[in-house]
């Protein structure tokens, strides 16, 4: 089946009615459907114990190589804090017009250290993994904070957008083609 | 215009630093590069200009602050930011004195990351737009600031040089609108006397006597309203450079005086006695045919030898066409920073339409064809129904019914080579064909060298 597979790789089976905001989401910015699927497999090598910390870099190659036949694209998610080499951290990665995208949730369940209610959670993560699915549709940072695809340096950013693209990035996903296809509806 | 991107050249010995960092840049849809190391990193600065160099402190070979201080030499608007893993005060210090734009610690905070390079690109685009608006402001009329890629062009140019250097009279001749004033302003600002004034003169906008007051000045009581002295345009430009415009124009009387102020160096004001010594370098324009006014006794003989001692004809823009978007495009920057909008350039079609017209006012016509395109536009391209040009006559004689290729090749000849007056080679350039295929194709369409159909006898 085309469309976006979802993949749970956080603890025990995928919390549905937390990734429920984000199944929506992409379904109804892009136009595929979506397949939540729990994945218990794990990458080797990914996590740094320096940094105590996951290279989503690593990940990310991990996913390329155990990439489902006939998907549009892959979403990871997880609860593991992740990284690249020269940043603190980051809240998710994706090959730039690739296939493959991994959002971690570990930093969006907090605001000041303390723990935010689920659902405002579930909305950060919603606007992250819809965020990282774009630069896989080759979608660039947006000027506009408003829009999901507004570079998310921080919490005070991923608040202050939409999980929704702006009129431009509406129309730079639409001269992809994709969720246009029968095989997609 | 086109819209500047900026590049990055990210230089590190480690190819995950790399990576991550091309990574996480190319979604902010920079340009980017990597080097492994600094003479990598300097080769890269020979070939291309860098808006954003990220440079390891630590790397075998040469290390960050000898690339820093060669690219600050090679590229020195190039902001340079040192990374580094161990940070102590000592290197810190060593690598902003050397002109670092800062010095981060790895691993960055990604706020840190992406607000830095935003500062950056503001601060360097603030800078380039500070460059425009000066130029705007100064009327900076450098021979760098006239555009051409015409060789025919560039060799007035040489010779315009040269004369700058010299006190030599020059005869600028040229169609209205070409940019007389302008060649006029760029020898004055190449010469010696660049810092002495440059005064320009409309021969033609003035009467007799009220020109002959503005070049020569006037004593107090000279004429009815002369209630005080007053210098003319003649000591006002001592030292510096008289352009007289339109100089065709001038009375029969006038021109005698002005032969006489060329031959003795000294004027005397009007209703004056004494004669006042002048320095003055003489730039005259015309868009007449001053030989055939001497030939008819319009214009004296011996003022046409005194001023053309050196001259410089510009060409009508219809003869350089090449040069129509290189034109378009810079006076669309200029003019975008003086009207405060801003627009990507001009579609596809609108500059077709530019390089397919005659310009009978010349560049003049050019810029404000464009002023009209950059008010009228709407979207990021100024379209060419924003530019207001009608057809052409050429094509607006075009039969109403459709023409064949060949009918329109056939006409499109004939315009081309009745705008080059029958300029073979000019015409060839015009049409990207070489010469010979251009005979070929007058035979062929039995057109003469002036555009005319052959008739049949």
């Amino acid at each position: 089946m085309s469309g976006v597979r979802l993949w749970w790789m956080a603890g025990g089976a995928a919390d549905t009615s937390f990734l429920s905001p984000a199944v929506t989401a992409i379904g109804s910015v892009y136009k595929l459907p979506v397949r939540l699927e729990t994945v218990n497999a794990r990458p080797d090598g990914a996590f740094d114990p320096r940094r105590n910390q996951h290279s989503s870099t690593r990940i990310l190659n991990w996913l390329s190589h155990h990439y489902p036949k006939g998907a549009t694209r892959l979403l990871a998610v997880t609860d593991y804090d992740l990284f690249i080499p020269i940043l603190t951290f980051v809240f998710g990665e994706a090959e730039l017009n690739g296939k493959t995208a991994i959002v971690s949730f570990a930093r969006l369940l907090v605001q000041d250290g303390a723990l935010i209610p689920r659902d405002r959670a579930a909305r950060r993560l919603a606007k992250e993994a819809v965020h990282e699915l774009g630069h896989t549709f080759g979608l660039l940072h947006c000027k506009s904070y408003r829009c999901v695809m507004a570079r998310s340096a921080s919490l005070k950013d991923v608040d202050m957008k939409e999980p929704a693209l702006c009129s431009d990035c509406t129309a730079r996903y639409a001269e992809t083609g994709i969720g246009k296809e029968p095989s997609d509806e | 215009m086109s819209k500047r991107t900026t590049r990055i050249l990210v230089v590190d010995d480690e190819e995950i630093v790399r990576e991550s960092l091309v990574s996480w840049l190319e979604k902010d849809g920079y340009t980017m590069d990597t080097a492994e190391d600094g003479p990598t990193a300097l080769g890269k600065l020979d070939s291309a200009s860098w808006s954003i160099l990220l440079c390891d402190l630590k790397m075998p070979g040469m290390d960050g602050l000898e690339v820093l201080d060669r690219v600050k030499k090679a590229q020195p608007e190039a902001a340079v930011v040192i990374m580094t893993a161990y940070a102590t005060v000592d290197t810190a210090v060593k690598a902003m004195k050397l002109g670092a734009y800062d010095y981060l610690v790895k691993p960055f905070d990604p706020e840190e990351l992406s607000i830095m390079i935003q500062k950056i690109v503001a601060q360097q685009a603030l800078l380039r737009e500070n460059v425009i608006l000066r130029k705007a402001l100064k009327r900076d009329y450098r021979f760098r600031d006239m555009v051409s890629k015409n060789s025919s062009m560039q060799q007035l140019f040489e010779l315009a040089k040269t004369a700058a250097r010299s006190s030599s009279t020059v005869l600028v001749l040229g169609e209205s609108g070409t940019g007389k004033e302008l060649m006029a302003r760029a020898i004055h600002a190449e010469s010696p006397r660049h810092a002495a004034p440059f005064v320009a003169v409309s021969c033609a906008a003035l009467t007799e006597t009220l020109l002959e007051s503005e070049l020569f000045g006037y004593e107090k009581g000279a004429f009815t309203g002369a209630m005080t002295r007053r210098e003319g345009k003649f000591e006002a430009a001592n030292r510096g450079t008289l352009f007289l415009d339109e100089i065709g124009d001038i009375s029969p009387k006038l021109q005698m005086d002005l032969l006489r102020v060329l031959e003795e160096r000294r004027v005397t004001r009007v209703g004056g006695t004494e004669s006042l010594p002048v320095d003055v370098r003489i730039v005259a324009a015309t868009n007449r045919d001053l030989p055939k006014a001497v030939h008819e006794d319009r214009f004296r003989q011996d003022l046409f030898y005194r001023l053309n001692v050196i001259t410089i004809h510009i060409p009508s823009l219809r003869e350089r066409k090449e040069d129509i978007p290189l034109l378009a495009e810079t006076i669309l920057e200029r003019l975008s920073v003086e009207m405060h909008k801003e627009v990507d350039g001009l579609s596809s079609e609108a500059m077709a339409l530019l390089v397919t017209h005659s310009w009978p006012g010349n560049v003049r016509e050019l810029r404000n064809v464009l002023e009209r395109g950059l008010v009228v536009s709407k979207g990021p391209l100024i379209q060419a129904a924003d530019l207001g040009l009608t057809l052409s006559p050429a094509k607006e004689v075009r039969p109403a019914h459709p023409a064949s290729l060949a009918e329109v090749e056939k006409e499109h000849i004939a315009m081309v080579i009745s705008q080059t007056g029958g300029n073979i080679s000019q015409a060839a350039r015009i049409l990207d064909i070489d010469r010979v295929t251009l005979y070929n194709k007058l035979r062929k369409y039995g057109l003469r060298r002036d555009g005319e159909e052959i008739e049949e006898t």
